[in-house]
């Protein structure tokens, strides 16, 4: 397990070494001189000059891609131009929107699709299938953007007055500010904290402050709704097709053959195999949960990691494309990890071949 | 209750389409140790060979029978019409400001038949916010989503087979450099490199279709690699071998029609997806550029009066949805059809 576990890991470094490298080309690719693009009107000749001596741009390429990985690896992801931050404080504060996002999302889709999935699958060709696999098929064919902005109409305008009405844009009512959990508790300030104290949700939660907790929770329900629909669809038919091949195996015969319920036979022992793909899918939904962000939370208005790249790219504030786009790549290649150790401890045959 | 054996049908596949399974989209990132695994639950059946003309027979068969099928093509069928017959159906010029008409920006749909004011001249979806019927520009946005997706995906399934075909026939470092090469670019989300590649190129149709080419390119290698190394590993190719065919006969004439089959199925799945992140990056302003007509950048133009006039968001949105639809459909039934083990 132990040596499995280190190849793999070893194994995502090329990987990675290749994503810095993309990431740092793309950025030099981006056409127009970088110190135009950052000074504008303000760019003489001599002044860009001085300003190319001072980022390094008259070295040779391979020099700056060797200090580009120094500083990368020092934590330091260069400063933005809009913002006059550096981007690694930026990405404190956007990181932990898009990660509660993401997660409220995959939790829905989740928590949702494997159950319909394998209703789907034991009730195979039944009404309840058919209607769960043409959801699943418009489910998967919906743009996000628009699923998002028809969810806004109907539960912001629509619904206006009743009970089911919802925020449909923002983090947070107008006018609350949560208390970070550090200042509740009297704590140091560290970036840390600061990044810990983003989780809007959870900081509201450990400090009850109720209000606020319950304000942010409704605020998320639309943006993840919008964004859980294309990972539930595919879970629902990953599940279903996945049980459906496990439920016609021999070893589940037998165990039908010696009486065991139903129930028992179809969970316990068919979920248990059929659940193999799914968690690949689950973990390759991620993906798909970072692109969906970018357009959720523009269209959400959510301060994320998404919203704030699309921003970044329109206004070309280009160290906080490049900065962010490597982060976003290799948590992707993190999760990829982690959905790989998962799988192994769910299915022995892994580590042995 | 009845259950049906996993692999109830007959092995006919010569090649390897576990890829195209249940994979739907383009979520095909997965280290290959998981993948070879899922490979393995999914289909677990052995490979043997038939002559390409009986598969396809058998498959045009199949395909008839497939509801789905007949679904993604009747979906399909109505936008192509839509996209071939655009100038005869659509009643004005896409483009054209109807201000002088009498209409007034983001005017609700106008139907005579529905009981609207026969004085006003008759608009079935509405105005959009220039002025412009926007029924007209609905149908004239059929032709830039189904060119554009088609395009991209037959440049991705070009380089992809062939650094596939590559990979998997040579071996070695070429294998070694290009795989490497692809999971690098597998481990960014699709929709951001594309996104990223858009921000290099520069906003516009033509690089839109590049950057969603250049993002699924690795998708195309991978199953066409996967396909030739279990196609070469085939009894009639190690007959060819000790007869002397040479190894680029081999390859274009044994090994790639062989590849084929699942790289169709893929691709026909491929095209949705191309459709939704075309319609994406032209949402966000990097794709095609107004005032050309297509769904994703007229809903990213009226997306802030969803509240005030929510027919122009919904009917962009809906053929979208309808475009993506068919496509999978078909893909699905196409599969089924191809590979009926995976049939159910």
């Amino acid at each position: 397990m132990g040596r499995f576990l280190l190849r793999r890991f070893i194994s995502s470094i090329p990987v990675i070494i290749g994503i810095l490298a993309l990431v740092f080309a793309l950025a030099r690719m981006i056409p127009g001189d970088p110190c135009r693009a950052a000074l504008g009107e303000r760019a003489t000749d001599e002044i860009c000059d001085a300003y190319n001596e001072r980022y390094g741009l008259n070295d040779p390429i391979y020099v700056q891609f060797a200090i580009y990985l120094g500083d990368v690896a020092t934590g330091d992801l260069g400063e933005s131009f809009r913002f006059g931050v550096p981007v690694t404080d930026l990405l404190i504060q956007r990181l932990p929107t898009t990660i509660e996002l993401a997660a409220a999302a995959l939790f829905l889709a989740v928590i949702v699709g494997i159950p319909l999935g394998i209703v789907s699958a034991y009730r195979h060709n039944s009404k309840t299938d058919v209607a769960t696999m043409i959801g699943a098929n418009i489910g998967v064919a919906m743009p996000v953007f628009w699923l998002g902005l028809m969810l806004q109409y109907v539960f912001a305008v629509f619904l206006r007055d009743t009970p089911l009405a919802l925020p449909p844009s923002g983090k947070l009512d107008a006018g609350l500010i949560p208390v970070p959990f550090y200042e509740a508790w009297g704590l140091p300030v560290n970036g840390f904290m600061e990044f810990l104290s983003e989780f809007t949700i959870m900081n509201a939660l450990v400090t009850f402050q109720w209000e606020i907790f319950q304000s942010a929770v409704l605020h998320l329900i639309l943006p993840a709704v919008a964004l859980a629909t294309i990972p539930m669809a595919i879970v629902a038919r990953m599940t279903r097709s996945s049980l459906l091949d496990v439920l016609g195996l021999d070893y589940i015969r037998t165990a039908r053959a010696k009486g065991l319920r139903e129930r028992l036979v179809v969970l316990k022992h068919g979920l248990r195999n059929a659940m193999l793909p799914v968690v690949t899918i689950i973990g390759l939904s991620f993906g798909l949960l970072l692109g969906g962000a970018i357009l959720t939370e523009t269209i959400f208005n959510l301060a994320g990691v998404g919203k704030t790249l699309f921003d970044a790219i329109t206004s070309r504030d280009y160290t906080v494309v490049q900065g962010f786009t490597l982060v976003v790549a290799i948590s992707f290649v993190i999760v990829n990890l982690i959905v790989d150790l998962i799988y192994t401890y769910l299915d022995p045959r892994v580590r042995v071949s | 209750m009845t259950y049906e054996p996993p692999h109830a049908g007959d092995d006919r596949t010569p090649s390897d389409p576990e890829d195209a399974a249940d994979q739907p989209l383009d979520t095909m990132a997965a280290s290959d140790a998981v993948r070879d695994e899922v490979r393995m639950d999914l289909s677990g059946g052995g490979v043997s060979a038939t002559t390409a003309g009986g598969l396809w027979r058998t498959a045009g068969r199949e395909i008839i029978r497939k509801k789905s099928a007949i679904i993604g093509m009747a979906l399909l069928s109505v936008l192509l019409i839509l996209a071939v017959f655009a100038p005869i159906i659509a009643p004005y010029d896409p483009n054209q400001v109807l201000f002088d008409q009498g209409v007034s920006p983001r005017d609700p749909p106008c139907i005579h038949l529905f009981g609207c004011d026969e004085e006003k001249s008759q608009h079935i979806l509405g105005i959009d916010g220039n002025g412009r019927d926007y029924f007209s520009r609905i149908v004239y946005g059929a032709r830039v989503s189904l060119l554009a997706a088609f395009v991209a995906v037959l440049f991705a399934m070009f380089w992809g087979t062939i650094v596939g075909l590559i990979a998997g026939f040579f071996g070695g470092w070429a294998d070694n450099v290009l795989m490497r090469i692809m999971d690098v670019l597998l481990s960014f989300p699709s929709l951001l490199l594309a996104i990223a590649v858009v921000t290099v190129l520069g906003p516009g149709l033509i690089n839109a279709i590049l950057a969603i080419a250049i993002v699924t390119i690795p998708q195309y290698a991978r199953i066409v690699r996967s396909s030739v190394l279990s196609i070469r590993e085939q009894e009639y190719v190690a007959a060819d071998q000790a007869l002397g065919v040479g190894r680029w006969r081999l390859l274009a004439h044994r090994i790639f029609p062989n590849t084929l089959t699942p790289l169709i199925v893929i691709a026909t799945l491929g095209i949705a997806t191309a459709v939704l992140e075309i319609a994406s990056l032209s949402f966000l302003g990097l794709g095609v550029q107004p005032p050309t007509p297509e769904w994703g950048s007229m809903l990213a133009a009226e997306r802030n009066q969803v509240f005030t006039a929510p027919h122009l968001v919904f009917f962009a949105g809906l053929m979208i949805m309808w475009n993506v639809l068919g496509f999978n459909l078909l893909g699905d039934g196409l599969r089924d059809a191809i590979d009926p083990r995976l049939g159910r």
